[in-house]
């Protein structure tokens, strides 16, 4: 060999990353042109979603949530595992499958469950009657129009890849655990790998932030979260069924896990800390002043929590899915090699900062907390 | 992104998130942490045994080095004491010896001299007596015969050995 392997390796890598765009980018081509003469006859219902490739709305639906789980298109039909919807509705509480709505999105398919007409709009359910007075405006943000739909609490695709995910590390760490019965020489096996993450969590998140003699406490919880966000992280970056949902980018769901932190924040607080917050060593007359800034400090902590992981998770999955569609705007096959080699340098970043924002979830709750916990013999 | 339901995806992450915690902390984090924690205080205390084992050696080693520097030492003093005993024995018995000699030549000598002396007081004795008794028989001899008493005075003397 006079040349090295590597841009071989290379090209072959672009190959093959190409390799799917060229089976799917033909029949978008052809139906361009379908939309531009508008020719009518030659359209499908299928065709109806590929007359005009909107990036944001392939996008949006990717990232976002829904009451069923879409696993992929086979000639124009979509395969989709339908999850539970269940309804806390006028009428009380109703259970049934997402496949009663056909895929429908636009509030025009009406389901009747017990007696109630049910529509939806941007995957959220509303009441049939109800929809029909709301604005253009008011349905986008329908989400929040508590009064024109039931309340919600399906099975939706980030809750079932949740489940997984549970499932998955409680197996995980009951074989590490089982492992130790076993065997108390050095750790072997699965354990050989979990235990410096857990080591890690101790000595480098817990230890130092909370303090010697109190992290101890804290430690299942600091483990727990910084391998649920992380397994979470992960999971949204395999690109297929039964994984691929966005969860750890999902504002809810970051918004849950930030206010568990606050609340063991608080409740682990101290004498100094809350002192510090409502007796701040100030003069009296800046009180006024001190103690709403304090308290507004206690909540932004937590709130950039929230952001943080919710928008590095988004922004990256923005990123491979724009990435992606690229070659749907571009309307040619050859962007793919690049668009493909992009997307996998992409991934590749993501998967660090998938741990990397696991990490700092779990650094900053563990910094929150020994803050709250710290006894300062301040002044 | 839609922006679904909010209450399902709180109400969900909040209710697996809870039995998540309490599931992993009593059946993975407890036995996890336990066992890391066990293994680390057993790692340490075989490593300050192993240390304070090696030290115990090392003070084996230098006590053993140190005694044997004792007895060495003790040795060469008992070898020198025992040659200083040696040669002083000599030196005395050498001395002893001369002097016992010189005292027994002296009592040597001073009996000779006591002897020689009394044998000569007797000597003179003797000689006096004798002396006395010619006299004796020379003046009978002399005042009985004239001639006699010479020739007897002579005979005597002739008859008279000095010694």
């Amino acid at each position: 060999m006079v040349f090295s392997n590597k841009p071989v390796r290379f090209l072959l890598v672009a190959l093959l990353a190409s390799i799917p765009y060229f089976g799917f980018a033909n029949p978008v081509i052809d139906s361009i042109p379908v939309v531009n003469e508008a020719v009518a006859e030659h359209a499908v219902p299928v065709a109806h979603e590929e007359k005009e490739f909107n990036a944001t709305d392939l996008i949006n639906s990717h990232i976002g949530d829904s009451h069923e789980f879409h696993i992929a298109d086979w000639g124009g039909h979509p395969i989709t595992f339908y999850l539970p919807v269940i309804l806390w509705t006028d009428n009380g509480l109703e259970i049934f499958s997402s496949e009663k709505f056909h895929h429908d999105n636009s509030g025009e398919h009406v389901v009747s469950v017990n007696g109630q007409n049910l529509v939806r709009f941007n995957e959220v359910i509303f009441y049939a009657d109800k929809f029909e007075n709301l604005t253009e405006d008011q349905r986008k943000n329908g989400a929040f129009e508590f009064d024109t739909r039931p309340l919600n609490f399906s099975i939706t695709k980030h809750v079932f890849s949740m489940f997984i995910s549970v499932i998955i590390l409680f197996l995980l760490f009951l074989a590490v655990a089982r492992s130790y019965n076993n065997n108390k020489m050095a750790p072997k096996g699965i354990a050989g790998f979990m235990e410096p993450l857990v080591i890690f969590v101790r000595d480098d998140i817990a230890r130092p932030n909370i303090g010697e003699k109190k992290y101890a406490k804290y430690m299942p919880y600091l483990l727990t979260i910084f391998f649920f966000i992380w397994i979470n992280n992960l999971i949204g970056l395999i690109p297929f069924f039964p994984f691929s949902s966005n969860l750890t980018g999902n504002i809810y769901f970051t918004f849950v896990l930030a206010f568990i932190t606050f609340i063991v924040t608080s409740f682990s607080g101290n004498k100094d800390y809350w002192g510090h917050i409502f007796t701040p060593p100030v003069p009296k007359a800046l009180y006024p002043i001190m103690i709403p800034v304090e308290i507004i400090g206690i909540l932004t902590k937590p709130f950039a929590l929230m952001i943080r992981l919710f928008a590095n998770i988004t922004a990256g999955h923005i990123i491979i899915l724009s990435l992606v569609s690229l070659i749907f705007i571009f309307e040619t096959a050859w962007v793919s090699p690049i668009s493909g080699a992009f997307v996998l340098f992409m991934s590749v970043l993501e998967m660090l900062v998938a741990a990397l924002q696991a990490y700092v979830f779990t650094l900053l709750s563990a910094l929150f907390i020994g803050q709250a916990v710290a006894e300062h013999d301040h002044h | 992104m839609n922006f679904t339901a909010p209450e399902s995806l709180i109400f969900w992450t909040s209710i697996i998130f809870f039995v998540f915690f309490l599931l992993m902390r009593k059946f993975a984090w407890k036995p996890i942490l336990g066992a890391v924690k066990g293994r680390e205080e057993s790692i340490n205390n075989a490593l300050a045994s192993a240390e304070s084992a090696r030290r115990e050696i090392q003070n084996l080693t230098a006590d053993n080095e140190r005694i044997l520097q004792e007895a060495r030492m003790e040795r060469d003093s008992l070898l020198k004491e025992a040659r200083d005993m040696r040669e002083k024995m000599i030196a005395d018995s050498k001395a002893d010896a001369q002097a016992e000699g010189a005292r027994m030549i002296a009592q040597a000598k001073t009996a000779i001299e006591s002897e020689k002396n009394a044998a000569m007081a007797e000597l003179k004795s003797h000689v006096s007596t004798l002396s006395l008794s010619i006299a004796e028989k020379l003046l009978k001899e002399e005042l009985s015969n004239k001639e006699a008493q010479t020739k007897l005075v002579e005979k005597m003397l002739g008859a008279v050995k000095l010694n």
